[in-house]
């Protein structure tokens, strides 16, 4: 090994932050681009088969949307318990982060909830027909990224309720909450167009 | 595999080459035989000049830079910005000739294309429509009772543009006929169509082009150019029905054929033979090829192939039927003498 | 901010130690233990890396053997060496092997070991993702290996078209199989993609700054980006596909609303882009091998990135260019022509800048730089006929036939697999500390040059003279006897040339020459570290001043102090001008990665036969995942 010469010292730098000097927020960012990017192909493949078929839905009906809109409306609500949590994780106040933390949970539990209603009340079987499918497609992804993400919020809470619940916890559970916003986002196009694109 | 049947095809195969091999630009895009190919060709061997002369230029170019020059490069950060600025200018100027290449090419390919697919009043209109491993051919006619169905042979008069219409009825095939025109998929639920005249009269073979299974390698096609009379002649003795045999092998020969499973598939019009699932037989005795190109037709590959289709074609959507030999040679008989 | 868990009595900093012992503690801070359980734990990049690489080059030698095999086949008219059910399996696990069991984890092989070595880092960002990525990969490679050695290889093609691959003409549970496979290999490739980027966005070395990153580093970085927003549509693709055999939608089903030209829109969306995933790697390891045989740096940096980008972004605007003979509107596809000619621009800004580099200097002959000779050679022959096949009306003529064949290889092998080699030789010295030999690595070259040209020059005659692609056999009458048995003659060569590779490789890790730390006198940081690198990269962090940091300090190395040596830290610093601004913790080894990967292919192979198999293989993946992330309580965890 060559011969070195030390000509700056960084141990007084911190061993842990948040946002952007993290690298997990980085890695949340590139897996919420990844999801993006896998539903924004979904939905193209949605209106290409809208595209491709004279008459659309190929249903009877469209779906019913109150499900849906419920959802829609639940998400948005749950942006402030989210965004309380991500700031006073970022306050390293313990105590919220564990109030909103369960908050958030229950939250995913009712929109799971309401999704499984929603599958059972879909007025389309997946193996009718291929607007059967790709409605059923469509709302089993977002459904999935609803579990996992609620998934991660339990064992996060559970976490911040044991010893561990400190330091660079505080910079997880402000991933956990960004990566919510992307579960949220991404559920405004899709609610446009799985319900009202067969409307008009 | 056994191998029997094998060598039996190999030998038909030899036959065929026999026939066949003297054949010249036998299925090849470099032997163009109408309008279509040969703007094709053109394209192809324009393009082929100009990318040839940039490879050339390329490789002198990387020949010369390999010739040591200037003195041992002690300290590889040494380099003298003067030259630097010349390779600037030479780089920047061979990168916008490259743009402006590739421009000019795209607008001859722009150009061909529109040629090719300039569409002119047809004479003639044939439906193909592709199945594992075959062509179903269908000649539509104004007057319906002049529409008429065939198989893996196409006829075609003379200088006259033809349309096909392309579809299919199982999986994606591609409709190919080198020396007449590029190809064109065949999609189920799609309909293409791919236009193309003849100039010569004479014989071209086609292939399937787009992998579609087991026999994707044996799905050949072959198009009949003719003068127009001989045309108009093949088409009226198409339309018309299979004619009764009179010999007595071949109406032994149609019995046997009939009280077979062969009628479930196939259809021999003006008898009760009226599958849909497989080639019309009505002329079979008319074509050239057996099995889309695979036997040259005879009697002998006739019998090969009714005894023993998967020993010829591994896989064939048609079953290998018990017969005892008599049967197998009058059925032979019945269906060469069907022209 | 201030910090619990330091107070800690193991903040020793390796300011506080002497060179030898400062190494020697890092090594065992950072090293692998002995004992199976804990190779399977390890979180080494370099560990990780070279298993990755052994895999990928077995992968293929296997692919490689199965195309010698089609060759033997179709040596002569009417062989019968294999049948059509043997064949079409052949080709199709051929393709599927080459590009996705090798030619793309090769080259994220490559990047897991050298991107944290270039950037001046102790390890790769995420590195127990890294672990699970490269259990993934290997399980879905042993996977579908084992399907067709069961006599259920995906006999579809490596694309898969429907509805040949559909419910109702894919036969059996091969297409299944290959659907799988290709899950697999996406998520393992997806999650090398964030780390790769991750790392170079957050872990360069400090003064590092955007305009100071290797050039192959730039090709990683672009790369995983094109990854990133390519393959999910082969996700999707292949997801669609298996939910239509399986669970009975309709997605391709045109009786059903369906239609069987967007499978091919997906697959492509993704499937060109994944051709420049194989080459643009391969373009920075040229830059490297360019510049250091060349003993200048790499002319025209700027351009040279540039380039990258733009090859990156015009990828994505090409996917039509292989469904030209669909029928799709021809405006619209005149369209694609323009965008696959456009990208000769920047493809020849490289070319250039690579000639100019060599223009004017002493270059070094030396294997490396011989494989990228006969890159240029190779791969300007098969970028042209590209720019042929990009003109829609040759395309209808030389589309499905051995004219494309001759040109994706021409293009894969010149392209990726010569630069590949020429990279084998130039950094064996830096994985094994010895050097390759160049007597063999000379025979290497002119057998694989030589063979390579004999076997696929040919297949552009025999593609104009009608020959279509994936036909098991062909007749006599065709005229095509000749050139094919070249075509297996070059094959044949071309496959000697890899087994004395694989004799080089395998002699010299023992017998060859010793090679110290930078045997080429190269200027990035790689070789700034001993041969082979210590578990910890480097055992303090260089601090970087120019671009070839080795050209520049001929001196003594400058470098930062500071991190802890007790516990496993990396240096964090800003995106664009590399400013130390963190000591994170870097994850200890763990099995937990392991598991999760063996739970996750229960549920992938699984979900072949039954779909429950995603409800109930959820469990163990959610109780590894569990394992993976819940903290041991240590500094390390708690930052
Ligand atoms: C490493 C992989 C790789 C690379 C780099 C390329 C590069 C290119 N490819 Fe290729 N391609 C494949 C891998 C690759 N391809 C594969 C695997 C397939 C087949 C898939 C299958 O069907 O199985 C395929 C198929 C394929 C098709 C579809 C053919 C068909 O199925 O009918 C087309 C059509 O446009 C095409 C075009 C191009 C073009 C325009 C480039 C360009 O990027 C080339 C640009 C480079 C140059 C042009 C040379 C250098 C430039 C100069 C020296 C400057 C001067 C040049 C000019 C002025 C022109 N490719
Ligand atoms: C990087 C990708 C890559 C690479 C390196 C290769 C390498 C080779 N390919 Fe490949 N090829 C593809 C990608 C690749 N191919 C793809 C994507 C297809 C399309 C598939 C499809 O249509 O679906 C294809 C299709 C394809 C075909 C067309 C098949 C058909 O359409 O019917 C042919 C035919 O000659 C062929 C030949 C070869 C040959 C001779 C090599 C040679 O370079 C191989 C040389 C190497 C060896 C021969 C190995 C050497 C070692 C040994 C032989 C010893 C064996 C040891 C052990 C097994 C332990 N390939
Ligand atoms: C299950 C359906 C089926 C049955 C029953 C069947 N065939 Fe066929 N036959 C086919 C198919 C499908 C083909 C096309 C094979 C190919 O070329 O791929 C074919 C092809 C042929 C051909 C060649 C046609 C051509 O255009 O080249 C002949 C002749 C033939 N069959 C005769 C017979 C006879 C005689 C029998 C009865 C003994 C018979 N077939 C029974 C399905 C069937
Ligand atoms: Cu039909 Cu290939
Ligand atoms: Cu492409």
């Amino acid at each position: 090994m060559r011969r070195q010469r030390i000509v700056e010292d960084v141990s007084a730098l911190p061993t842990y932050a948040f946002g952007t000097t993290m690298t997990t927020w980085w890695g949340t960012l590139g897996f919420c681009v990844i999801e993006g990017m896998g539903f924004a192909l979904a939905i193209a493949a949605y209106l290409y088969l809208v595209h491709v078929n004279p008459q659309w839905p190929l249903a009877d009906a469209p779906p019913n949307h109150w499900p849906g809109t419920a959802v829609l409306v639940i998400l948005l609500a749950s942006l402030w318990p989210n965004w309380k949590a991500e700031h006073d994780a970022k306050e390293e106040n313990l105590p919220a982060v564990r109030r909103w933390l369960v908050i958030m949970s229950a939250i995913g539990f009712v929109l799971i909830a309401i999704r499984f209603y929603e599958f059972t009340q879909l007025k389309v079987r997946w193996d009718q027909n291929a607007y059967g499918s790709a409605t059923w497609f469509l709302l089993a992804l977002h459904a999935t990224h609803i579990i996992t993400d609620l998934a991660d919020t339990v064992v996060l809470t559970a976490l911040m309720f044991t010893r561990h619940g400190r330091g660079k916890r505080f910079a997880d559970v402000e991933d956990n909450a960004f990566y919510w916003y992307f579960v949220v986002g991404s559920w405004v196009p899709m609610y446009l167009l799985i319900y009202w694109v067969p409307r008009w | 595999m056994t191998g029997r049947p094998h060598a039996r095809a190999a030998l038909a195969v030899l036959a065929f080459a026999a026939i066949l091999g003297g054949c010249q630009g036998w299925q090849s895009a470099l032997d163009p035989q109408g309008p279509q190919a040969r703007e094709l060709a053109w394209l192809f061997w324009m393009f082929l000049a100009v990318l040839t002369a940039i490879f050339v230029a390329v490789m002198i170019a990387l020949a010369l830079a390999l010739i040591p020059r200037g003195p041992p490069r002690d300290d590889p950060l040494a380099v003298d910005p003067r030259s630097e600025r010349r390779k600037n200018f030479v780089v920047a100027g061979l990168a916008v000739a490259t743009g402006v290449t590739v421009l000019v090419l795209t607008g001859f390919s722009y150009v061909s294309q529109r040629n090719l697919f300039r569409v002119e009043e047809e004479a003639v209109i044939v439906r193909v429509t592709g199945h594992q491993w075959w062509w179903e051919v269908r000649y539509e006619e104004p007057d319906a009772s002049r529409t008429f169905t065939t198989a893996n042979e196409i006829h075609v008069p003379v200088g006259k543009p033809v349309k096909v219409k392309l579809n299919s009825a199982d999986v994606i095939h591609s409709f190919w006929l080198p020396n007449l025109m590029g190809k064109m998929d065949l999609i189920p639920g799609q309909e293409n169509d791919i236009r193309f005249v003849a100039e010569r009269p004479g014989l071209y073979r086609g292939q399937c082009a787009e992998f579609c299974g087991l026999q994707h390698a044996r799905m050949g096609l072959l198009v009949v150019a003719e003068e127009e009379g001989a045309f108009n002649r093949w088409r009226d003795a198409q339309i018309a029905p299979a004619e009764t045999p009179t010999e007595p092998e071949r109406i032994t020969g149609q019995q046997a054929f009939l009280s077979r499973p062969c009628v479930m598939c196939h259809t021999v019009r003006g008898t009760g033979a009226g599958g849909k699932v497989a080639p019309d037989l009505t002329h079979i005795g008319s074509r050239r090829h057996l099995a889309a190109s695979t036997l040259p037709m005879s009697r002998g590959n006739l019998a090969a192939w009714i005894v023993d289709p998967h020993g010829i074609k591994p896989g064939v959507n048609m079953p290998t039927i018990k017969l005892d030999p008599d049967d197998i040679n009058a059925i032979a008989a019945y269906l060469e003498g069907l022209k | 901010m201030s910090d619990a868990a330091v107070t800690s009595g193991r903040d020793l900093r390796d300011t506080a130690l002497p060179d030898g012992e400062l190494h020697a503690r890092l090594s065992r801070t950072w090293g692998t233990g002995k004992g199976l359980i804990a190779r399977l734990s390890t979180v080494d990049h370099k560990i990780i890396g070279r298993r990755y690489l052994i895999t990928a080059f077995v992968f293929l030698l296997l692919g490689g053997a199965l195309a010698a095999a089609m060759r033997i086949q179709l040596a002569r008219p009417g062989n019968q060496v294999l049948g059509p059910d043997a064949y079409n399996q052949l080709f199709t696990m051929h393709g599927t092997t080459m590009m996705f069991l090798f030619a793309v984890p090769v080259m994220e092989a490559v990047g897991v070991y050298l991107v944290p070595l270039m950037v001046g880092t102790r390890n790769i960002a995420f590195p127990r993702l890294n672990a699970f990525s490269y259990w993934t990969y290997l399980f879905g490679g042993i996977f579908i290996w084992t399907a067709f050695a069961l006599k259920v290889g995906p006999d579809v093609g490596w694309f898969a078209y429907v509805p040949l691959s559909g419910p109702q003409y894919g036969v059996g549970k091969r297409p299944d199989v290959w659907a799988q496979m290709i899950t697999f290999t996406e998520v393992s490739a997806l999650a090398v993609a964030v780390e790769i980027i991750v790392t170079t966005f957050k872990q360069r070395a400090p003064g590092m700054t955007l305009d100071r990153i290797p050039l192959f580093v730039w090709a990683m970085l672009v790369t995983s980006f094109a990854i990133v927003f390519s393959m999910p549509a082969i996700v999707i693709a292949s997801t669609t596909l298996i939910l239509d055999r399986l669970i009975g939608t309709h997605f391709y089903n045109a009786a059903e609303g369906g239609d069987s030209l967007l499978y091919q829109h997906l697959f492509w969306f993704f499937g060109h882009p994944e051709v420049y995933i194989i080459f643009l790697p391969a373009t920075g390891m040229v830059s490297m091998i360019v510049a250091t045989f060349a003993r200048r740096p790499a002319f025209g940096y700027i351009p040279l990135v540039l380039s990258l980008i733009a090859i990156g972004f015009l990828s994505f605007g090409l996917w039509v260019h292989h469904m030209f003979a669909t029928g799709l509107p021809q405006l619209g596809m005149s369209f694609f022509t323009a965008n696959s000619m456009l990208i000769a621009i920047p493809n020849g800004v490289q070319i250039f800048c690579w000639i100019a580099t060599l223009w004017g200097g002493r270059p070094v002959f030396r294997t490396p730089l011989l494989f990228v000779l006969g890159f240029f050679f190779i791969f300007v022959i098969g970028g042209l006929s590209g720019i042929m096949l990009a003109s829609v009306p040759i395309d209808l003529q030389v589309h499905d036939t051995y004219f494309v064949v001759a040109h994706f290889h021409y293009v894969l092998i010149g392209g990726a697999v010569f630069p590949l080699l020429g990279a084998v030789y130039y950094w064996f010295p830096k994985l094994t500390g010895r050097m390759m030999s160049e007597a063999m690595g000379r025979w290497n070259f002119w057998l694989a040059f030589v063979g390579f040209n004999l076997a696929f020059f040919p297949m552009h005659i025999l593609g104009l003279q009608g020959m279509p692609r994936r036909v098991y056999t062909y007749g006599p009458e065709m005229g095509w006897a000749n050139l094919n048995l070249l075509a297996t003659v070059g094959a044949v060569i071309l496959a000697l040339s890899f087994l004395l590779f694989v004799w080089n490789v395998f002699s010299s890790v023992r017998g060859g020459a010793i090679a110290g730390d930078n045997p080429w006198d190269a200027g990035t940081l790689e070789w700034a570290t001993a041969s082979p690198p210590p578990p910890q990269n480097f055992d303090r962090i260089p601090l970087v001043t120019s671009r070839e940091p080795l050209w520049a300090e001929r001196g003594a190395m400058p470098v930062v102090g500071g991190l802890t040596v007790d516990d496993r830290q990396v240096l964090v610093t800003t995106v664009t001008d590399a400013r130390a601004e963190l000591r994170e913790s870097s994850p200890e080894p763990s099995i937990w990665p392991f598991l999760a990967s063996v739970a996750l292919t229960v549920l992938f192979v699984g979900s072949i036969f039954t779909p429950w198999a995603v409800v109930w293989g959820a469990v163990p993946v959610g109780v590894a995942l569990l394992g993976w992330f819940w903290p041991k309580g240590d500094v390390e965890d708690e930052g």
